[in-house]
């Protein structure tokens, strides 16, 4: 006897077979990555004080791409009194308006490089082109162009004060957006008069140097952006150096917890977004094609090195195994390979440490009992690699549930009632984001103001814009970024 | 010999709507400054008494912050009716713990003022805090504040009931619930206001008030896996400093209120809401 099973089974489509790309290459010719940067200090690149350089490393080719200067405390310590002297003489006396149209030079010279950026990103990062083309640059660029209008408008941001700036903002951000990353801390700081040294992450230096060389060319003051390359001493460094009078980090929990730690008693404000476990949430009534094509984006999205990533999937009951087989058959579709053919979904891991981290949770959640679904796809011989991962069968206990992956590997649970899946949404110390699938509005609104996180998606994921707010409830950090919001952890009302 | 032997009250600590004694057993004496009289063997709480607070305050958060703007409004209104009605009694305590006349009236005329004040809030800061954010995309994208949860909260040592009540309504206002350290040598007006808070239907747990040391508590205030977020009014460093650090264990909020003078009018602004509150954004396609 055929049963609905059977069916269901036949009618399943098969991706993988018949369905060839040939490959589409961006090219890398029109970009010129220099053999050895230094740091950029007071306007100009200069050797550091520390003499020391360090490789960073393409993830798709594991080819060294170039040397990078390592900074020391003496060289944080010039940078911090080169944006002191930068905000004593130039920034702070400068009229909002005229701090607009640097900020203004700043977005355009990104639009008008973008392609250079984009690829350069990719080369350096591991990330898909596509993505880099088409999110991480225009929303720098854009995030610059939003705080740049803000600048001679503070007067009407908080009602009944008016903005001080802080000084000398210290910030330090992660190698998952890199430039997308150093646009929402410089542009709001710059925005509100505060001058910058900023401390890209150590794997994915380039773009901030690239962004250094167009400040420079943007002709702003000397010292009101510094940038600065060097690993986890140097952004300490920053963090307990004196002179800093903010402090803004983007990272994980585990760090911005030291980090608030080594702050106590200092009396320095700070703004932590940290890492994430987000609950993505499907109800039975959802759209569920849509559905799917959401948790993918939710999940598998710059190789799921994203703090609010989907990463848990909770599936109502009766719809669980339509949705699950659906989820395969679009995996199954998925290009993994060359971050710069415009073809892949999905590129490299960003590192072999953070390649190892994945590994060795997705053996975790196998010795904890979990099932694994992986997709069928061929990876590239060299590079650092992780096929987009499914994990069934886990439990709220389980680390893989529990622990944030940053990685292309989904839990996926079932739920049988809205106050179930509340329950277990907000059963985690993290609270970034959250994601919704449903048909029903009134459902939306309901389960929306009961998540505990600061960013909710309904009926979309992963969604990013200038005006809107983005930062964590609970563990995931404190302050926000983007949006009117956005200004406040760099200003003093009055 | 006085005509009539007075009744005196035990002052006792306020968790989850109850009049409870520590669950230690301590005590500590409160004299007159002048006299160095008696005047009341108050509850040194001890960590599970905090514990026990945090429980019910964690208990009591969700259907606070559920409660309609217009109720929690009416609520701070009505706290204030209580605190008129009590007045005298206020001003007696205020007198015992060493106040002048002018200046124990001068403490409760801007509490009672005060609580009118954030009263008229409840309802009004979500319209100042809440933007609608025009994204570059086919979203309708807003932001509106939530409360940040329970909230421990240290109070001022001087200016006792002022203190209190200027650190406390913005907490409440935004829909949190707190655990409060009261004044430790002049904590007579927090008990009172605990009797206050019980019959102004304050749901129990929403504000829980303990009385003790703050070298002992300010430890567990800070530590606490289920705080989300510490105030902290008074002026010790190394406290401070403590406090800080715990709060990195699970990235607590840590708002320092070292104030002078408490009846000041600058303590009247929305922005001390904000302290407790997180923006939440929500993203919702448009579309057919």
């Amino acid at each position: 006897m055929i049963t609905d099973k059977d069916i269901q089974k036949k009618q399943r489509l098969d991706f993988t077979s018949a369905w060839t790309y040939d490959p589409a290459p961006e090219s890398s010719d029109h970009v010129t990555i220099s053999d050895k940067y230094d740091l950029f200090i007071g306007g100009k690149f200069v050797e550091p004080v520390s003499g020391t350089y360090f490789a960073t490393v393409s993830p798709s080719t594991e080819k060294k791409l170039a040397d990078v200067a390592e900074a020391g405390e003496k060289d944080v310590d010039n940078a911090v009194k080169a944006a002191r002297t930068a905000y004593d003489t130039y920034w702070k006396k400068m009229s909002g308006r005229d701090r607009g149209k640097y900020i203004y030079r700043i977005a355009r010279m990104i639009q008008e490089r973008a392609r250079e950026f984009a690829v350069i990103e990719s080369m350096d990062g591991g990330k898909p082109i596509r993505e880099s083309r088409d999110v991480d640059v225009p929303l720098a660029a854009a995030h610059y162009f939003y705080y740049a209008g803000w600048a001679d408008k503070l007067d009407y941001a908080f009602p009944g004060r008016k903005t001080q700036p802080r000084g000398v903002a210290g910030q330090i951000i992660p190698w998952n957006f890199p430039l997308l990353m150093a646009a929402w801390k410089i542009a709001p700081a710059l925005a509100t008069g505060n001058t910058v040294v900023l401390k890209p992450a150590e794997t994915t230096p380039l773009t901030s140097l690239k962004l250094a060389e167009l400040i420079r060319d943007a002709d702003l003051p000397p010292g009101v952006v510094n940038i600065i390359t060097g690993a986890g001493q140097t952004g300490s460094a920053i963090v307990n150096h004196p002179g800093v009078d903010k402090i803004a980090f983007t990272g994980s929990t585990q760090v911005g917890k030291l980090i608030q730690k080594s702050l106590a008693g200092t009396g320095k404000p700070y703004t932590l977004e940290l890492g994430g476990k987000a609950a993505n949430i499907v109800f039975e009534d959802a759209a569920l094609d849509q559905a799917v094509e959401g948790i993918v984006n939710g999940i598998f999205f710059n190789q799921g090195h994203v703090c609010c990533a989907g990463s848990r999937l909770f599936v109502q009951e009766g719809i669980a195994d339509a949705l699950i087989g659906k989820l395969k058959d679009r995996m199954e579709t998925l290009i993994v390979g060359d971050p710069l053919d415009k073809n892949t979904d999905i590129g490299a891991i960003n590192s072999r440490a953070q390649l190892d981290t994945i590994n060795g949770y997705i053996e975790t959640g196998l010795n904890e009992g979990a099932d694994i679904y992986q997709c069928k796809c061929d990876l590239p011989s060299s590079g650092y690699w992780v096929k987009p991962t499914l994990l069934t069968g886990v439990s709220q206990s389980h680390r893989v549930v529990q622990e944030e992956i940053f990685g292309p590997v989904l839990t996926i649970q079932t739920f049988r009632t809205p106050a179930e899946v509340i329950e277990k949404a907000n059963n985690t110390p993290y609270g970034l984001s959250g994601g919704i699938w449903t048909d029903k509005g009134a459902k939306i609104f309901k389960i929306s103001t009961k998540i505990r996180s600061g960013v909710v998606w309904a009926n979309t994921f992963n969604k990013f814009d200038p005006t809107s707010p983005f930062g964590g409830y609970k563990e995931s950090g404190m302050g926000r970024e983007g949006g009117l919001h956005g200004l406040l952890p760099y200003v003093e009302l009055i | 010999m006085a005509d009539r032997i007075d009744v005196q009250k035990t002052y006792k600590i306020y968790i989850g709507g109850e009049f409870v004694r520590t669950e230690s057993g301590r005590y500590y004496p409160v004299t007159e400054p002048k006299s160095g009289k008696l005047i009341a063997n108050l509850c040194l709480s001890s960590r599970k008494d905090f514990r026990n607070a945090v429980v019910a305050a964690r208990k009591a958060q969700p259907g606070w912050a559920g409660r309609s703007a217009y109720n929690r409004s009416q609520i701070l209104y009505r706290i204030a009716e209580m605190m008129e009605g009590r007045r005298d009694q206020f001003v007696a305590e205020l007198k015992r713990s060493g106040y002048s006349a002018a200046k124990a009236s001068k403490e409760i005329d801007t509490s009672i003022d005060r609580m009118v004040y954030f009263a008229g809030w409840c309802d009004k800061y979500q319209q100042i805090y809440s933007t609608v954010n025009p994204v570059a995309g086919s979203y309708f994208n807003f932001s509106v504040p939530e409360p940040t949860g329970v909230i421990s909260v240290v109070a001022p040592e001087d200016q006792p009931l002022a203190g209190l009540v200027s650190v406390v309504a913005p907490v409440i206002a935004g829909g949190n619930t707190c655990v409060v350290l009261c004044s430790e040598k002049s904590p007579l007006t927090a008990v009172t206001f605990s009797e206050v808070l019980h019959s102004s239907d304050v749901p129990g747990g929403v504000i829980n008030l303990l009385t003790g040391q703050e070298t002992e508590l300010v430890e567990h205030f800070s530590s606490h896996m289920d705080v989300n977020a510490v105030i902290y009014a008074r002026s010790h460093k190394d406290n401070l400093k403590r406090i800080q650090e715990n709060a990195s264990l699970n990235v607590k909020r840590v708002v320092v209120r070292n104030e002078k003078d408490w009846t000041d009018a600058k303590h009247e602004n929305p922005y001390t809401i904000l302290d407790t509150l997180e923006i939440k954004t929500t993203w919702h396609p448009i579309g057919v």
